[in-house]
């Protein structure tokens, strides 16, 4: 990371839910164009401090920015400069793909002509433009996929979060999936993604994982499984994760 | 407004796609009317009664013929003894009969009294009852034939007039009770369904990270069920002044602006429900909970309110339902004015309020 301007930050970030501490006092910073791993255990606490971060949550305590603007007062300016994709398959089945499309670049508030020109190349690039007047509901789930990460970041939003995007997906797909990730990083879009697949995780520039509601570690892959003096991220992850109190 | 537009257009091709819906929406209507217009009637028609007559003359053959001519009755058999009424009854082959004494004739006109008797099968009494007025309403009319103009002294001619509904249709008392029922249904359980399928299909979520403010996501759902709820309401007056019969004696407009308002009450409560569910079938089955049943039972259109318990007497006020089937049924069928249904308009007007706010603080709350 050459340039590192900051685009998510959080200091002491904190969600109580009564006397349950889902997130706790959490600091941490991501660059532009990084793509950064948010790993966790079920219950860790990833999804709450998500929430946050995409404005649909307020936090009981702390401090965070995403994309320059405050988790607190500014969440409509967040909303608009986030892309987000969420852990079950989010677009409407009974739309074909180019009705999808259109339908998302309209909230977003692209013009005709912009969406019209983003759904050519988006077809193209994806191979689906014998399928764009079909229904969702007839694609098989792995294309799903990567219509609903190209369409979460079809209004080029400085940072996409995507909430286990690849669950349920096979090897091959998966593969094809972060070929578009990469390609987004590259033209400097921030990816924010939580995972199971700790294969996955070897992908990311940097992963934090977090445990009982902590960030317990938060470094590059490689400098993580060195610290743990772990084989593989699969490792490092377990290490971490057995000292959890909580779980679900 | 283009996203507006787009909101809407999206929401139309979910319904336009989803042929069980559609079937739902559009069908329901014409089936209950047809459903409580046809097969649904406290209207008893063509009983099997049996005769015994010992006088066989002129006047008892002239009632009996009047009887069998009647569209209530149909005349199954002819009895030569009290023993074979009774078995026809155990039988169930007859719910009436009629025994005439010897005589009849003479006594009728010679003693100027004659008796009849009507035996009815009460083991389901609001039918005996309803045969038995049919009945003694033909004996009436052939007494008032045979008296002529000739009046006795001292008779007391009771003048029955019923207001409103002189032929006494089933269908002045249900129509209004199905509007409200459909209104319920498509208004409040089709928004509270697709309102909760957005959040079961994580759809909802998606939205809600969009800059698109919340509010709207919400008014566009419903905005099309306004619309489909409307084409209803005409549907069924369509169907009701023209199939069966019921005229709309007051103003169209105020019924259906008062449709209108029980439309937004209903969606209200759909909204309400929609907060509270995250499930489409939980949806399903706490709006026929909450809202068929109680209408069922509470609006005054299947069982009369002024029978039931004080307690049971005091829910009835929370249903809307009841409140709008006195509306339609001031409106529609007694040809009433806005006057007179102001009240239950405004106890209309303070439950879309009540419900809307609820709706959205749980809407808020949930946010957080």
């Amino acid at each position: 990371m050459e340039n590192k301007e900051i685009v998510i930050q959080a200091q002491g970030l904190t969600k109580r839910f009564g006397d349950f501490i889902a997130t706790n006092a959490i600091t941490f910073e991501v660059y532009k164009g990084e793509i950064f791993g948010f790993l966790g255990a079920n219950g860790a606490g990833k999804t709450t401090a998500m929430k946050i971060l995409i404005g649909i949550s307020k936090p009981s305590g702390g401090e965070a920015k995403v994309a320059g603007f405050d988790v607190y007062s500014e969440t409509e300016d967040i909303k608009k400069n986030i892309g987000y994709m969420s852990q079950k398959f989010s677009l409407y089945e009974d739309l074909t793909i180019r009705e999808n499309i259109r339908f998302f670049g309209g909230i977003y508030g692209l013009d005709r002509k912009t969406i019209k020109e983003k759904t050519d190349v988006l077809l193209k690039t994806l191979g689906f433009e014998a399928e764009a007047d079909k229904l969702v509901s007839s694609l098989p789930l792995g294309w799903r996929q990567k219509l609903s990460f190209s369409i979460a970041i079809l209004h080029n939003p400085k940072i996409v979060f995507l909430d286990e995007p690849t669950g349920g997906v096979d090897p091959v797909t998966r593969r094809q999936f972060w070929d578009l990730i990469y390609e987004a990083s590259n033209r400097g879009v921030t990816i924010f993604v939580t995972t199971h697949y700790m294969d996955e995780a070897e992908y990311c520039n940097r992963v934090s994982i977090m445990v009982d509601g902590k960030i317990e570690a938060l470094d590059t892959p490689k400098n993580l499984k060195k610290q743990f003096q772990a084989e593989s991220m699969d490792d490092v992850f377990h290490q971490l994760a057995r000292k959890a109190k909580r779980s679900e | 407004m283009k996203l507006f537009l787009a909101f809407i257009t999206k929401e139309f091709k979910h319904i336009l796609r989803d042929t069980r819906t559609l079937i739902i929406l559009f069908g329901m209507p014409i089936v209950q009317i047809i459903l409580f217009g046809f097969a649904l009637t406290n209207e008893v028609k063509d009983s099997r009664i049996g005769i015994l007559d010992y006088s066989k003359d002129q006047a008892s053959q002239h009632i009996i013929q009047e009887l069998d001519a009647s569209r209530y009755f149909d005349v199954e058999a002819n009895f030569s003894s009290p023993q074979q009424i009774d078995q026809a009854f155990k039988e169930g082959r007859i719910r009436l009969a009629v025994v005439f004494p010897a005589h009849f004739r003479h006594s009728l006109f010679q003693q100027n009294t004659a008796s009849i008797q009507l035996i009815a099968d009460a083991s389901d009494p609001n039918t005996a009852t309803t045969v038995v007025n049919y009945a003694s309403s033909i004996l009436k009319s052939y007494q008032d034939e045979v008296l002529g103009e000739q009046t006795l002294p001292y008779t007391i001619q009771p003048e029955i007039r019923m207001l409103y509904n002189p032929q006494l249709k089933g269908a002045y008392n249900f129509v209004p009770g199905v509007m409200a029922m459909i209104l319920l249904l498509i208004s409040a359980m089709m928004t509270s369904i697709a309102i909760v399928r957005e959040k079961e299909l994580g759809t909802m979520e998606v939205l809600l990270v969009s800059p698109v403010p919340p509010i709207l996501v919400i008014v566009t759902k419903a905005i099309p069920y306004v619309l489909l709820s409307f084409i209803n309401v005409s549907t069924i007056l369509i169907l009701s002044v023209n199939l069966l019969d019921v005229p709309i004696q007051g103003s169209l407009l105020l019924l259906l602006g008062e449709s209108m308002l029980f439309i937004f009450a209903a969606l209200a409560l759909g909204l309400f429900i929609s907060t509270i569910t995250n499930s489409q079938q939980v949806a399903m089955l706490a709006s026929l909970m909450v809202l068929l049943l109680p209408t069922l039972i509470f609006s005054g259109f299947m069982f009369p309110i002024e029978n039931m318990p004080k307690p049971m007497q005091f829910i009835s006020n929370l249903i809307p339902s009841k409140w709008y089937f006195f509306i339609v049924r001031d409106v529609m069928i007694k040809g009433l004015g806005f006057k007179s249904v102001l009240k239950e308009s405004l106890i209309l007007v303070a439950m879309t309020i009540g419900f809307v706010l609820i709706a959205l603080k749980n809407y808020k709350t949930r946010l957080e």
